[in-house]
């Protein structure tokens, strides 16, 4: 798995490349931890490049979402195809987060 | 039904990767679709998890998978540990509509094995849990 961020206008874009499981997963929450104790604006995370995820993989995205409720700051899933769209469905996650259809469109909301 | 391969490993954290990447080369070899590899490698990484928490209590123990092909052209896989007594399907679905806050940990792993695989079967013998998975490897099973 690669995290990589980018600071856009009053939100931090967070790329996750590859796989997201019961060994990778805690990288995720890891590696989020600065920027969200540090940053301020929305965070989106894309997940365009993701092809793999387990239960350990929304449980993390779950663990970084109720930090920036914590902190007042909205999170935006953007990029959810395939299978990995499916897992976020099934598991209910599609209804309780913000996702949008694109990044620009994750930029956007407000 | 046809043994196609057999994997035995310490039921640790550590063999995950070895243990997923041997069901996913087994998987590839037969021809299986990507969107059914995911669901396999899902269900087995789900039931991979579970034994390494809860089976062994800390002790020592031991994991088998065996994935099989049967007369049919299914994809099967027996996971196999010698912990505690646990099948898998006697546990609740969870609550999939609870918001972020009331979201309790756990419950969606055996959830998965339910919804990516086409059948779940458990039997307790010879003080071994045996889970028995099967994928249908030519159509897509949907949302069941």
């Amino acid at each position: 798995m690669e995290i990589t961020t980018r600071n856009e206008k009053n939100a931090v874009v967070v790329t996750v490349t590859g796989r997201m499981d019961a060994v990778t997963a805690p990288e995720f929450e890891k590696n989020l931890s600065p920027l969200m104790a540090a940053g301020a604006g929305t965070v989106v995370i894309n997940f365009r490049e993701l092809e793999y995820i387990s239960s350990a993989g929304l449980r993390s995205i779950l663990a970084v979402a109720k930090q920036l409720k914590a902190h007042q700051r909205e999170m935006v899933i953007t990029g959810l195809q395939g299978s990995v769209q499916e897992v976020f469905k099934l598991s209910g996650f599609y209804s309780i987060f913000k996702i949008a259809a694109s990044e620009e469109e994750a930029l956007n909301t407000d | 039904m046809q043994i196609l391969c057999t994997i035995k490993m310490p039921a640790t954290r550590e063999n995950f990767p070895a243990l997923m990447q041997a069901v996913a080369d087994c998987a590839r070899s037969q021809g299986i679709s990507s969107e059914k590899l995911y669901g396999i490698e899902l269900a087995t990484e789900e039931a991979l998890v579970n034994i390494f928490n809860y089976a062994y209590q800390g002790a020592h123990g031991e994991v088998e998978i065996v994935c099989m092909r049967d007369d049919g052209g299914k994809f099967v896989m027996d996971i196999i540990d010698s912990g505690a007594p646990f099948d898998l399907l006697s546990v609740k679905d969870p609550d999939v509509t609870a918001g972020i806050a009331e979201r309790p940990i756990g419950g969606l792993g055996i959830y998965f094995i339910k919804k990516f695989t086409d059948d779940v079967c458990y039997r307790r013998e010879g003080g071994k849990n045996i889970l028995r998975l099967t994928v249908v490897a030519g159509n897509n099973p949907g949302l069941r």
